[in-house]
C-alpha cells in the first residue's frame, strides 16, 4: 500500500479482513446481539505475610513499630519486606522504631474511595518518615485541617485503645501534629533519610 | 557482530474508549493487528513471532490471557511470549519485540499491547482485600500526587502549569482520530475549575481509563529496505528497573529513569536531546508528569521543565519540541497499550504518517513509558534514516 | 548465534512455603545462584523474570520480588507473566543482541495460597469455556481418556511414568512427591479424575529457581564445563481444545524441530509434563529413544510442579546434569497453558 493511498483511508473505517459482513442463519435474523455476559469470579486465597511482616504485625498488637535494617548499608524499612533492595539480601535485624516522624510528602484526597467509606472527603494521606527509618511509611494525618498539612510537620501516632488492639497495621488510626519545629527539608527530588554517602 | 537493524513497517490502533461493548477481547485485538498488517503489506502468515504486552490479568479476569487468544493473533505453530512489566509493559514489549529482530532470531514479528478493563473491575483489581495492608492511597493518584507536591516545591514551579499540560493534551487529541477523549469545547478555565481529587491533582489532569489495543510490525533490515511505504528506523531501546523504596531515592527524577535515558540517546547517537529529536511521546498519566519527564529525560535541566510547558515549547503548534501530539496518555489510557502507543506514535511521526498531528519533517522522535511507583522504565528512539 | 550457556542454577521446591512470603524465598536463591559463580547484581547484563498475578492474588506482584535482585543502582530489566523458561528465553535473545554476555533468570510461584485448578481454570476462553468453570484437572483427563480409549496410550504406561518419576524423584533432594511405588501399586490406586490416578496428576508445590547465563568465553571463565544453549524453540498449539488433537502435541514437535533437538544421541531429557499423559506425549513429540534418553532424571514436574517456575526447573536440572558429566546432550522442555497448549525445547550440551 502506498502512504497516500493509506492517507486517504478513513482510519476508523474497519480493517478490510473485518468489514465483510457476517450472515446470520435465518432463524437469527432479527435476534438481539450480546454484548456482554455477566460470569463471576470466585477465588479465595490465603495470603502469607512472610516472616518479616509477621513480626511487624505481632509487634503492632503491643504498640510498637517494627522496622528492619540492611545489614550493609545501615537502612532501616518499615514496614519490611524482608530484604534489603540496596544489597539483595534479606535484611539482617528488626529494629524498634519511635512512633513519632515527620511528613515527608502528602496528598489530600478529595473524592471518596471505594474500600474506605469510613474517610470522608477531604482527608490527608501521607508519607511519614519514622524517626529512625530511612524511608517513608503510608499513613492519614489527622486532628488538623488537610490544609494545614505542611511538608516536614512532625507527628505522632495515634492508636486504636488498647482493647481493641490488633495484629494489623489499621491500630494505627493516623498521625496528629506534635506541636514541634517542623523538619528543615532542602532536598525535594529525594525522599527518606538522605545520607552523604546516598548522593 | 552488530545487532540488526530493525524498521516498524506497520502501526495499528483502535479507536480508545471507555468501554468498547462492541467486541470480544479478541476481537479488539484484531482490529490493531489487521490495521497494522495492512499498512505493512503483510499476512499472517508473514509473522514469525507474536510478542504481546498488557498489565494485571485482573483487569480483564482472565489468567495469561494471550494462552486463549493463541488463534486470533495467528499465533498456533508460531511462539507468542507475553511481557508484563506493570505501566511501562507496552513500551517493554515493544523492546521485546525489537530485540527478536535486532537479535536475528526472527524477520518479521508483530507486537501488540492492550487492555479491556471494562470486562472486569479495575478498582477490584487493583484493591484486592490484602489482609495486612492499609489502604488509604487511592490508587495512582494518591500515589503520585505527594512526588508532584515535592517537585513543585523543589522547582517553585507555578500552579497552573499542569493545567496547561493538560489542556495541550486534550487539544491536540482532537487531531487524533484514535484519541478516546474528544472535548471540542474544553477551556483552560475549565480545566482549573475541575475538582481537585488528588490534590494537587485536579480531575481534568488525570488520565482516563480506556479500552484499547496497539499493534507494531517489525521486520530486518532487508525487509525494511523492500518496504515501500514508510518506514521507522530503530534507533535504540532501553529498559531500566529500580526498587520503588529506599533511603535517599530521587522519586522526582529516578535514577531508573535518567540511566535508561542515557543508554537510549547514547545509542542513538544524540548529545544535544533537545535538538536532536522532533517529537516526544511520553507517558503522562498526571500532567505534572510532562515537565518531571522533560527534566529527567534530558530535554530541560533540573528545575526548568515547566518553563518549557509554560514557554509553548512542548505544543505541537509551534513548539520546538512537541510533546504528545496524539494526546497522550491524558487522552487515551488502555494501561497495558498505552507505553506501547507512545512507541507507536513516537514511528508515526518519523514515518510522516501522523495525520492531522504530524510534526513537519519530523526525522527522530522518542516513545517513551513508565510504570510501578515510577521505577519501571522503557524508551525507544526511532528515525527516519537508518543511524 | 552467539553460544550461549547456562552456568549457574539454584532452587527451592516444597509442598508449600507457608510461613515466606515470594520475595522471602526468593532472596536465597537469588544469592546462591550469582554467589556460586562469582558474580554480583551489577555484572548482570541483563535480568529477567516470570511470575503470575493470578497464582499470587495480587495485581502487580511481581513488583515485590523485583527488591531481592537488588535493583540499586538500576538494572536493565524484564519480566513476562509465564513459567521463567521464557523469561530465560528473552534473556538468551537479549544476548543475542550483543553487547552483554551475561544474564540473570528466576521463576516463582505458590499454588498453595488458592486452589490451583480453579486458579488455572480461568485460562479458558473467557466467553465459552471459563463461565463453565471447567476443574483445570479434569480437562487434563478428557484429554488423557482421549488417548486411552484411542489406544494411543495404556494405562500400564502411565503407570510406568508414574513410577519412573517417583525412582528419580528418590534422590532429588527437591521433589515433593518421592515415595517409591510399583507399577502394580499405581494401578492399585483408585481414580483421582478417572482415568487418572493420583500418581498421574503433578505434585503441587510451592517455591521459584534462579540461572545465571553466560556467553562465549565469559561461560567458560565462570563454569568448568558450561551447559550450552545448542538451540531454544517455542511454539503455540490452538487454544480451543475441539480443534486440537489431544493426542499428540504438534506444537512441541514444531519447537523441538527447530531447536534441533532431533536426530543426535540424547543421553537425557527434562520434561515438563505435569501429568503422565503429557510426558507420555512430549517423548512421542520429542522422539526420545527411552532405551538411550533417562528422561526426568529429577522426577520432572510430576514429582514436583512450582508453577512459574517448573519449566526453568528443567532447564536447571538438564544443566546441572551437564556440568556434573552425567551426560554430554540434554534435551530440556518448558509448557505452559491447557493440555500442553505452549511447548519450548532447549537442547544443551556439554563440550
Amino acid at each position: 500500500m502506498s502512504p497516500d493511498s493509506a492517507a486517504a483511508r478513513d482510519p476508523l473505517a474497519a480493517p478490510a479482513a473485518l468489514s465483510a459482513p457476517v450472515t446470520l442463519p435465518g432463524a437469527l435474523a432479527g435476534a438481539e446481539p450480546v454484548e456482554s455476559v455477566c460470569t463471576p469470579i470466585r477465588m479465595t486465597y490465603t495470603y502469607t505475610p512472610g516472616r518479616a511482616l509477621s513480626r511487624y504485625l505481632r509487634a503492632m498488637a503491643g504498640k510498637r513499630i517494627l522496622g528492619e535494617r540492611c545489614g550493609a548499608t545501615g537502612q532501616v524499612f518499615v514496614p519490611p519486606r524482608g530484604v534489603s533492595p540496596l544489597a539483595g539480601a534479606a535484611t539482617s535485624e528488626a529494629v524498634e522504631l519511635a512512633d513519632t516522624g515527620y511528613v515527608e510528602s502528602f496528598n489530600i484526597t478529595r473524592v471518596p474511595i471505594e474500600r474506605r467509606p469510613d474517610l470522608e472527603p477531604p482527608y490527608c494521606s501521607a508519607w511519614i518518615v519514622l524517626d529512625g527509618a530511612s524511608v517513608g511509611f503510608l499513613g492519614l494525618v489527622i486532628d488538623i485541617a488537610p490544609e494545614e498539612v505542611r511538608i516536614g510537620m512532625r507527628v505522632r501516632a495515634v492508636w486504636k485503645p488498647d482493647e481493641e488492639l490488633e495484629t494489623s497495621a489499621a491500630n494505627i488510626l493516623g498521625w496528629a501534629p506534635t506541636g514541634e519545629p517542623d523538619e528543615v527539608i532542602t532536598d525535594y527530588e529525594r525522599i527518606g533519610r538522605v545520607e552523604a554517602s546516598d548522593r | 557482530m552488530a545487532a540488526e537493524r530493525t524498521a516498524v513497517i506497520g502501526v495499528g490502533q483502535t479507536k480508545y474508549a471507555a468501554a468498547r461493548r462492541d467486541v470480544s477481547m479478541a476481537g479488539l485485538l484484531r482490529e490493531a493487528a489487521y490495521r497494522a498488517l495492512e499498512m505493512a503489506g503483510k499476512t499472517w502468515s508473514d509473522i514469525d513471532a507474536v510478542i504481546i504486552g498488557k498489565a494485571p490479568d485482573f483487569f480483564e479476569g482472565v489468567m495469561m490471557p494471550e494462552i486463549y487468544l493463541a488463534e486470533a493473533l495467528g499465533a498456533v505453530g508460531k511462539p507468542i511470549m507475553r511481557v508484563h512489566t506493570a505501566g511501562s509493559v507496552g513500551g517493554s514489549t515493544a523492546c521485546v519485540a525489537a530485540s527478536m529482530v535486532q537479535s536475528r532470531v526472527h524477520r518479521c514479528v508483530l507486537t501488540i499491547g492492550w487492555e479491556k478493563q471494562s470486562e472486569s473491575n479495575a478498582m477490584w483489581a487493583l484493591s484486592l482485600p490484602q489482609p495486612f495492608a492499609t489502604s488509604v492511597n487511592a490508587g495512582a493518584g494518591g500515589y503520585f500526587s505527594p512526588i508532584i507536591r515535592r517537585y513543585m516545591m523543589m522547582t517553585g514551579a507555578p500552579e497552573l502549569i499542569g493545567c496547561m499540560v493538560a489542556h495541550k493534551d486534550r487539544r491536540q487529541a482532537l487531531l487524533n482520530p484514535y484519541a478516546h477523549l474528544h472535548q471540542h469545547d474544553l477551556t483552560f478555565e475549565q480545566v482549573v475549575d475541575s475538582p481537585m481529587l488528588w490534590d494537587p491533582i485536579r480531575y481534568s489532569e488525570t488520565c482516563p481509563s480506556s479500552d484499547g489495543a496497539c499493534a507494531m510490525v517489525l521486520v530486518d533490515e532487508a525487509g525494511g529496505d523492500r518496504h515501500a511505504g514508510p518506514v521507522a528506523w530503530v534507533h535504540g531501546t532501553a529498559m531500566r528497573s529500580e526498587s520503588n523504596s529506599y533511603g535517599g531515592r530521587n522519586m522526582v527524577s529516578p535514577a531508573a529513569s535518567e540511566q535508561c535515558a542515557d543508554d537510549v540517546f547514547a545509542q542513538a547517537g544524540i548529545v544535544d536531546r533537545r535538538s536532536g529529536i522532533d517529537a516526544v511521546e511520553m507517558y503522562v498519566p498526571f500532567s505534572w508528569y510532562e515537565p518531571m519527564w522533560l527534566e529527567s529525560l534530558g530535554f530541560a535541566s533540573t528545575g526548568e521543565g515547566w518553563r518549557m510547558v509554560e514557554s509553548g515549547a512542548t505544543g505541537l503548534d509551534g513548539g520546538d519540541l512537541p510533546v504528545n501530539c496524539s494526546g497522550g496518555v491524558l487522552s487515551s489510557n488502555p494501561i497495558g497499550a498505552s507505553g506501547m502507543i507512545r512507541f507507536a506514535e513516537a514511528a508515526l511521526q518519523v514515518m510522516g504518517a501522523a495525520g492531522e498531528h504530524q510534526v513537519d519533517g519530523a526525522r527522530r522522535a522518542v516513545g517513551h513509558a513508565y510504570g510501578g511507583g515510577a521505577q519501571y522504565f522503557a524508551m525507544w528512539i526511532v528515525g527516519a534514516g537508518k543511524l | 548465534m552467539i553460544d550461549v550457556a547456562v552456568v549457574a542454577f539454584a532452587q527451592r521446591q516444597e509442598a508449600a512455603i507457608s510461613g515466606e512470603s515470594e520475595v522471602e524465598f526468593m532472596v536465597p536463591l537469588m544469592e546462591q545462584a550469582k554467589a556460586s559463580v562469582g558474580l554480583t547484581q551489577s555484572d548482570m547484563g541483563f535480568t529477567c523474570s516470570g511470575s503470575s498475578d493470578f497464582l499470587a492474588g495480587q495485581a502487580f506482584s511481581f513488583v515485590m520480588t523485583i527488591d531481592g535482585t537488588g535493583p540499586v543502582p538500576p538494572i536493565s530489566e524484564s519480566h513476562v507473566e509465564q513459567d521463567g523458561a521464557w523469561a530465560l528465553y528473552e534473556a538468551w535473545v537479549k544476548i543475542q543482541c550483543g553487547g552483554i554476555d551475561t544474564a540473570f533468570v528466576y521463576g516463582y510461584g505458590k499454588s498453595s495460597p488458592g486452589s490451583v485448578r480453579d486458579v488455572l481454570a480461568t485460562q479458558m476462553d473467557p466467553y465459552y469455556v471459563c463461565p463453565l468453570w471447567p476443574d483445570s484437572y479434569a480437562i487434563e483427563a478428557l484429554a488423557a481418556r482421549l488417548m486411552l480409549e484411542g489406544g494411543h496410550v495404556s494405562e500400564n504406561r502411565l503407570a510406568e511414568i508414574a513410577a519412573r518419576s517417583r525412582a528419580g524423584a528418590a534422590s532429588n533432594p527437591h521433589a515433593v512427591r518421592s515415595e517409591p511405588k510399583s507399577v502394580a501399586e499405581i494401578l492399585a490406586e483408585d481414580y483421582a479424575i478417572d482415568p487418572l490416578r493420583p500418581s498421574d496428576l503433578p505434585a503441587e508445590a510451592d517455591g521459584g529457581c534462579a540461572v545465571v547465563l553466560a556467553a562465549g568465553d565469559r561461560a567458560r571463565e565462570l563454569c568448568e564445563r558450561p551447559a550450552w544453549i545448542r538451540g531454544i524453540d517455542h511454539r503455540s498449539d490452538a487454544h480451543t481444545l475441539g480443534v486440537r488433537d489431544l493426542t499428540s502435541s504438534a506444537s512441541a514437535r514444531l519447537a523441538a524441530h527447530h531447536a534441533g533437538a532431533a536426530g543426535d544421541k540424547i543421553d537425557l531429557a527434562e520434561l515438563h509434563g505435569p501429568f503422565t499423559t503429557s510426558e507420555h506425549l512430549l517423548i512421542d513429540a520429542l522422539g526420545l529413544n527411552e532405551d538411550s534418553t533417562a528422561v526426568n532424571p529429577s522426577g520432572g514436574a510430576l514429582a514436583a510442579n512450582t508453577m512459574m517456575a517448573s519449566g526453568l526447573i528443567r532447564i536447571g536440572e538438564a544443566a546441572s546434569r551437564i556440568w556434573r558429566g552425567d551426560g554430554d546432550r540434554a534435551v530440556a522442555h518448558a509448557a505452559s497453558g491447557p493440555c500442553l497448549q505452549q511447548n519450548m525445547v532447549c537442547v544443551l550440551e556439554g563440550d
